[in-house]
């Protein structure tokens, strides 16, 4: 799991206000291509503001956001093309529930990409092997569990082929049994090489795949390094405290 | 005993319990009577009352509809027929048929041109209510408007070859401008049509109806349930398109369009429809030059389309209020752009959530296009309190007219009830 030179995400000095309340204050954030980065902190803490911030979900008011080479500004298909190169999971998987399976993973290629519909449903039936439900191609996402919606919602953005993953909270909205094998796949996903940032709570998860975990509070960055001197090593109290709730039960 | 309480202390299940029928007093006929019909004493006194009260409806209509007379030419020869006894007098449906159906004025020799074009409507309006068939039908469907207004109307061919030559070039060019320029292609292709629809006026001789393959019916001949079918079914398939516009407009960004369209649906809906026909028959004329002549049905139909799109908007805004954020961000993670994501994603199931609000406008639309008798169209219920009910044969045939009519509106509107259930039968994807 080697980390390239190469820059993936520059965030310099960002700035979010939703109306009067600031969200977001002074983040700044390099990715590197190939980097894993985990992003926790209490609730209300901007983490996910922070991350749909990368592709534009939210706007923010100050600062830059660069991917992939490319200043995000207010320019539309300048937005249409960063999505496309930075996929997406929510924490409510966020399937078309109106379409199969099959079509969920093939939708984007095809109207996106243009990419013809043969080709588009052998990526998805590769993709959606890769996630082990193939075999579930042909139903609706209501039919599916939590957890294999949520690989299949995986699957979904990786038939994009993006260069960047985004993941809000994977997890947090599925039982115990299925939370293990959405990690399986977003650990397998991390082997490969796969420049993530994932907001969640799977402190395991962090220690096995993070090159570094991000602790915000408040809006901002509050303490980060990688997982082994964050775990066992936080400099901050308010790191402190925060690792001792959740780890402490 | 002990067992039994060691049971309830630690257990572990080893066999499953298999399922079994339910009880044989929970099935059968006898059951289901006393179940539901003589369950306590109140409920067997409801169900006697409930008897007798279906049999009075019957004893009093039933002779009336098997005594009925089909084959007199007048009310005072059908009350001779009858000799005093009770029966209906349906003959002034025989009699009249051609009248209530295409109204006094249409030429009797050319009724199989109405016939055709609503034999016709089946096969246009099939690939778009049963979207399994083949999607090349849709060919035949888009080209239906303009063979039926040739049928119905006559004349020269060449006006509906035009006016059809006019959306081609349009769409041709929104096709090829649009995607750089969305406005660009929208106005270019308006600009495009209305050239070719000039340039199609110029070239076409004033003479060229005079001597048609098919004779040239004015509108104010048509009549009959023909003015409420062509009437509904150019209404409602008008206003579905442009009442999601105006449902998208309304939840647009920007205020100008947004402006627009919450102006144009509050004041339209808070007019009286009658009001917006007197309008359309008195008015409207005032705002036109005056040597044009825009034809009385085209400006019903723009009323009454205005009129209901603005309660479809409404109708599809509650669909797209009910959507999830989650679809719209999903849509956007993936880089769908606007229109892919509401035709795609948005729009397919805001409007299978509104399919019961928008069959309850256009059940109500259909039924809405029997106020054209006010503005002097003989459309089904004009015919029946005009020329019918003032002749000197028909005066006072009430009950079998007006059981005529509501019985050809319901048959429609079940249809289309009917039709609305299924279609939420075949989208539902949640649990199957």
């Amino acid at each position: 799991m080697k980390v390239s030179d190469e820059i993936a995400i520059t965030i310099t000095k960002m700035n979010k206000w939703f109306g009067t309340f600031h969200v977001l204050r002074d983040i700044d954030l390099t990715v590197n291509r190939g980097e894993r980065i985990v992003i926790c902190g209490p609730s209300g803490s901007g983490k996910s503001t922070l991350i749909r911030c990368i592709n534009a979900l939210e706007e923010h008011q100050q600062g830059t956001i660069e991917v992939d080479g490319t200043v995000l500004s207010s320019d539309l298909k300048n937005i249409d093309r960063i999505r496309s190169e930075v996929g997406m999971c929510f924490q409510h998987f966020n399937l078309f529930p109106h379409l199969t399976i099959l079509e969920n993973c093939t939708l984007a290629p095809i109207w996106v990409r243009k990419t013809p519909k043969k080709e588009a449903e052998e990526t998805a039936m590769h993709f959606l092997e890769k996630v082990k439900i193939p075999d579930q191609a042909n139903k609706y996402p209501g039919q599916l569990s939590g957890g294999q919606q949520q690989r299949v919602a995986i699957a979904r953005s990786l038939c994009m082929r993006p260069r960047i993953m985004l993941f809000d909270e994977p997890t947090s909205a599925l039982d115990p049994e299925m939370i293990k094998e959405v990690l399986d796949t977003m650990i397998e996903l991390a082997q490969e090489g796969m420049t993530m940032i994932c907001v969640t709570h799977e402190m395991g998860f962090a220690r096995q795949v993070a090159n570094r975990v991000i602790f915000m509070d408040a809006g901002q960055i509050v303490e980060q390094n990688e997982p082994e001197e964050f775990f066992n090593n936080p400099k901050s109290d308010r790191t402190k405290l925060f690792l001792s709730q959740i780890l402490g039960h | 005993m002990a067992d039994t309480h060691a049971h309830s202390v630690a257990f572990a299940r080893k066999t499953q319990i298999p399922p079994s029928p339910p009880p044989a007093s929970e099935t059968g006929v006898i059951k289901w009577l006393r179940q539901n019909l003589f369950a306590t004493p109140a409920n067997s006194a409801l169900t006697l009352v409930a008897i007798w009260a279906i049999y009075s409806i019957l004893a009093g209509t039933v002779p009336w509809l098997l005594n009925g007379v089909w084959s007199t030419a007048s009310l005072s020869e059908c009350r001779d027929a009858l000799q005093g006894e009770v029966g209906a007098c349906f003959s002034v449906l025989s009699e009249r048929w051609n009248q209530l159906l295409y109204g006094f004025k249409y030429p009797s020799d050319q009724y199989w041109r109405p016939n055709l074009a609503f034999l016709l409507l089946f096969f246009a309006a099939a690939p778009v209510l049963f979207f399994d068939l083949p999607r090349k039908l849709l060919i035949f469907t888009g080209l239906y408007p303009f063979i039926a207004f040739w049928l119905i109307w006559g004349g020269s061919i060449l006006v509906p070859i035009v006016a059809l030559l006019g959306f081609v070039a349009g769409f041709v060019v929104f096709d090829r401008y649009g995607k750089q320029s969305f406005a660009t292609g929208f106005f270019g292709a308006i600009v495009a049509a209305f050239v070719i629809w000039t340039l199609g006026g110029i070239v076409i001789p004033d003479t060229a109806s005079e001597n048609a393959m098919l004779s040239q019916v004015p509108s104010r001949d048509l009549g009959g349930f023909m003015l409420n079918l062509m009437l509904g079914v150019t209404c409602v398939s008008l206003s579905l398109p442009l009442g999601i516009v105006l449902a998208l407009g309304r939840q647009s960004d920007m205020p100008l369009i947004k402006g627009i369209c919450v102006i144009f649906i509050e004041f339209i809906r808070g007019v009286p429809l009658i009001t917006l026909l007197f309008v359309a028959s008195v008015m409207l004329a005032y705002f036109f030059p005056p040597d044009s002549t825009v034809d009385l049905f085209l400006r019903v139909v723009i009323m009454i389309t205005m009129f209901s799109s603005a309660y479809i908007a409404e109708v599809i805004r509650g669909g797209l209020a009910a959507l999830p954020r989650g679809q719209y961000e999903a849509a956007d993670s993936l880089g769908l752009d606007y229109p892919q994501a509401m035709r795609l994603i948005i729009l397919p199931q805001a409007l299978k959530i509104s399919i019961p609000g928008i069959v309850n406008v256009a059940v109500g639309l259909f039924k809405d296009t029997t106020l054209v008798s006010v503005i002097s169209m003989f459309d089904l219920v004009g015919m029946i309190r005009g020329p019918i009910l003032a002749s000197t044969e028909w005066n006072g045939v009430y009950w079998e007219l007006f059981s005529f009519a509501a019985m050809l509106f319901f048959i429609v509107c079940y249809g289309i009830s009917k039709y609305s259930q299924w279609l939420e039968r075949r989208l539902a994807t949640d649990h199957r």
